[in-house]
């Protein structure tokens, strides 16, 4: 890696403290991100959602985030407070999440929405953020722009709305992309169109792309690099297509559990968690192997 | 999941069984959950000095003889009448020179049973309108709650005085009058919770298992619609506090010599210039009461909130 | 045993009306493994809710075990087919126990001897003593999941509706949902009707395959024939296709 990372990463961890004690939802989590698409896979609980979160600074009290080093091209990301996060998002660092139908305003137009986030950033009138949205529309491959912009959430289907939400993401122009299971609500022949237009999208501004999900399928052909995270920790790391070749029992647990079409097995082999997995590993810093 | 490397400080002893996420019987169960919303109430300042009001208002009217002699209450001493506050007597006299102290103390068992009536009343009346309107809808639902919408069309204060009128003054009367004109909210609440669930996967599931729409009200709905009346009900219970002693005032509630607050501070606004006392005390009492069920109310909303 | 002769299932009137399935007709012989693929709003849920008496308007014969049933359903059918719910954290009752969800249906069946009952539905799903007094929300996903399995068992129903009963888990606990609901039906020789979108869950359960689009059963196939790729109707293949492989060149323009 000779260009420095757009975002690095050292030692993050989320603490939520709770009636029956506290629980540490990420800990020693450390990577760093290039111009790249970077994927983070695991399960439900597995920290992999709350670490996008505490990179947005979206951690809700009373939870805490503490990290050795966060930064974000000059940015440090562990001395901001709220108002310092709000500034940042959108402009250098932008979150998809899983269902267009929360994220976006049931009452407002989608297109002024879009708008709506360019004035937000660049305190341009209301004609130059319209213009500006219409062109991100396009961008993202609806075939009408103009139509869609005067639309409503509830009248567009999931694969336009993830869309929308895509455009409404990337026109303040961020380097990072924070994906969180932005294709888990969608049928699978969309699926595919959206991701297609999330990779155009971000290699065209060669910027980095976190992937958050579950899929290792999905994570495995879409991403340069996988992170595997379980119970908190980031248990492994590898290049996407190598994947297949993981090493970790859990990894592979994983992997030879999911049911295969045209390969039917009696019985899916099942995980067994071993205690050992949950021990605290070394922080180690998740670079390109 | 063993997650014991996850969590640091985990309770032990009788917390640890409370808080225990695998409870061995259905008691330890049910008293974990509740162990759990107190501690979240507890963690609301406002909600718990609430609590305290409204705890130490059962406990002064359980135990009034404790707190105050209950001849002083209702003996007319005329020579001592209008005496301002001292060590004899606290809070002063009244105009027929009785204690407002002891006044004040038996003065909060009315108030309880109105509290306590008024509620034994209304939310039964309020679930039997809402539940099956808003679980069979159709024509059910249109006769309830034109029925409910033809009681919300009458202003509260006036209705409650009519009644009050017409079935003659006195404390059961007065309860009778709140109580109908307290139930439609809680009629349009149980509906509107009952709209919630209606289609929730767990009641097709209910349904599934052949539990008849009876069945299902009971043990599906109601215990999931609770919550949000008795947090209505905590609310309204300072309106309802008010109305009662608003009718005492007018002389429509409970009937002297027994003590009401509302009556007590009707029959001081006479000397209110003069001996302030008077009227003053049981004017306070009705107003700490009140904002105690109001801010245990607001705590409790805010619990369920959370957790929803 | 479950025979749809001509179903269909249509929300609202006049021209606003839409038809969610369309003259679906299916036989599903006893101990067979029946699935129903295709995308949201395809019907495929719609027609196993017909199938389990939750659509009072249902139009079309639907028999059961060889009876055919009224959309309002006698209580003892409800011994013969049972029904698990995509959404394990929907289906329970927030505010009851594991052991109150599982006791309701024997005392509304009468059935006594609850007490062995329930251990007897709790073992059979892999869970323990351990579990049957918590709530809903104390329980993972999958645990929740295997709750509403058990729920749906303790009736000893001869049949079994499946919507997308493991979607909505991780693929560890896929994996052992999968696993238990194949035991399940070598050791009860339970007849399955399931419901899902992805391919490779129906075809890893189910001998035949039903292909949904637009409330119309489009093609009816196996599993066999899907997994070599001997499927004669195009959205057939394009769904076959999807299912396999993440295709980057499939940005298309849409419009709304």
């Amino acid at each position: 890696m000779t260009a420095p990372p757009l975002l690095e990463v050292r030692n993050l961890r989320v603490v939520y403290p709770g009636d029956d004690g506290d629980f540490r939802a990420v800990r020693n989590v450390s990577f760093s991100l290039g111009r790249e698409r970077l994927g983070i896979v695991g399960e439900s609980g597995s920290g992999k959602s709350t670490t996008g979160r505490a990179i947005m600074g979206l951690i809700p009290r009373p939870g805490r985030v503490e990290a050795d080093a966060m930064r974000l091209g000059d940015a440090d990301l562990t001395r901001l407070n709220e108002r310092g996060f709000r500034r940042l998002r959108g402009k250098r660092i932008a979150m998809v999440m899983q269902d267009p139908k929360f994220s976006l305003d049931p009452v407002m137009t989608v297109g002024k929405q879009v708008a709506e986030t360019h004035r937000y950033h660049f305190r341009s009138s209301w004609k130059a953020a319209r213009t500006a949205a219409l062109e991100m529309l396009e961008a993202v491959h609806i075939r009408d722009p103009e139509r869609v912009y005067a639309q409503y959430p509830h009248q567009i289907s999931g694969g336009m709305g993830q869309r929308v939400m895509i455009a409404m993401m990337l026109i303040a122009g961020p380097e990072i992309l924070i994906a969180d299971e932005p294709t888990s609500a969608l049928d699978v022949s969309v699926q595919q169109q959206v991701l297609a237009i999330m990779d155009e999208m971000v290699r065209s501004r060669g910027m980095g792309l976190i992937l958050i999900s579950h899929n290792l399928r999905l994570v495995s052909s879409f991403c340069d690099r996988v992170l595997v995270m379980y119970a908190g920790q980031i248990v492994e790391s590898c290049r996407a297509n190598r994947l297949h070749a993981a090493t970790h029992p859990y990894t592979r647990g994983l992997l030879t559990a999911l049911p295969e079409l045209g390969n039917r097995r009696a019985e899916l082999p099942q995980l067994r968690r071993d205690p050992e997995w949950l021990a605290d590993l070394p922080a180690q810093v998740g670079t390109a192997p | 999941m063993s997650a014991t490397n996850l969590r640091i400080g985990a309770p032990t002893g009788w917390r640890g069984w409370l808080l225990d996420s695998a409870p061995a019987s259905r008691n330890q169960a049910r008293l974990g959950r509740w162990y759990r919303a107190w501690l979240g109430l507890r963690r609301n300042g406002l909600a718990m000095t609430g609590l305290v009001i409204v705890l130490a208002l059962v406990f002064v009217a359980l135990f009034a003889p404790l707190f105050a002699n209950h001849a002083a209450a209702y003996t007319q001493t005329l020579t001592d009448r209008l005496q301002p506050m001292s060590w004899a007597h606290p809070f002063g006299t009244d105009e027929l020179g009785r204690d407002i102290y002891a006044r004040v103390v038996f003065g909060s068992r009315t108030t309880l049973t109105i509290v306590a009536l008024v509620s034994l009343i209304v939310v039964p009346v309020g679930l039997a309108m809402g539940l099956p309107a808003g679980y069979f809808g159709g024509w059910i639902d249109a006769v309830l709650m034109r029925l409910t919408d033809i009681f919300l069309a009458f202003p509260r204060l006036v209705l409650a005085l009519a009644f009050a009128a017409a079935l003659g003054p006195g404390i059961e009367n007065a309860v009778i009058a709140i109580s109908l004109t307290a139930w439609p909210p809680y009629a349009r609440l149980a509906r509107a919770e009952t709209l919630t669930w209606r289609h929730a996967e767990f009641i097709e599931a209910a349904e599934l298992q052949g539990a008849s729409h009876l069945r299902i009200l009971f043990t599906q709905i109601v215990p999931l619609s609770m919550p949000s009346v008795i947090i209505r009900l905590t609310l309204d219970m300072a309106g309802i506090i008010l109305t009662a002693a608003g009718l005492g005032f007018l002389g429509l509630g409970a009937q002297p010599p027994s003590p009401e607050w509302g009556a007590m501070v009707s029959s001081g606004r006479q000397y209110l210039l003069d001996q302030w006392w008077v009227a003053t005390i049981p004017g306070l009492a009705i107003f700490v009461v009140s904002l105690g069920f109001n801010l245990l109310g607001d705590g409790l909303r805010d619990l369920s909130d959370s957790r929803g | 045993m479950i025979e749809l002769d001509r179903v269909s299932v249509t929300y609202g009137v006049g021209h606003t009306a839409l038809r969610a399935v369309q003259d679906v007709s299916l036989r599903i012989a006893s101990g067979e493994a029946l699935g129903l693929v295709g995308e949201s709003g395809s019907g495929k849920s719609t027609v196993l809710r017909a199938v389990a008496g939750l659509i009072p308007h249902a139009e079309g014969r639907i028999a059961i075990d060889g009876r055919v049933l009224p959309n309002r359903r006698p209580r003892e059918s409800r011994k013969i087919i049972q029904m698990v719910f995509q959404d394990p954290y929907g289906s329970l009752h927030p505010n009851q126990t594991v052991d109150q969800t599982l006791s309701a249906p024997i005392a509304i069946h009468r059935l006594g001897d609850a007490e062995r009952r329930i251990m007897a539905a709790l073992t059979e799903v892999g869970l323990g003593r351990e579990h049957r007094y918590r709530y809903p929300h104390q329980l993972s996903g999958g645990q929740r999941q295997r709750v509403a399995i058990a729920r749906a068992l303790i009736l000893e129903p001869r049949a079994l509706l499946l919507d997308e009963p493991t979607s909505a888990l991780d693929v560890s606990v896929q994996a052992e949902i999968l696993n238990l609901l194949t035991r399940l039906r070598r050791d009860h020789g339970l007849t399955m009707l399931m419901v899902s979108h992805d391919l490779a869950v129906i075809a890893h359960i189910c001998d035949r395959i039903g292909v949904m689009r637009g409330g119309r059963l489009l093609e009816m196939t196996t599993a066999a024939a899907m997994a070599e790729g001997r499927v004669s109707d195009p959205y057939s293949q394009q769904l076959l296709r999807a299912n396999q492989t993440l295709d980057p060149a499939a940005i298309a323009d849409v419009t709304a």
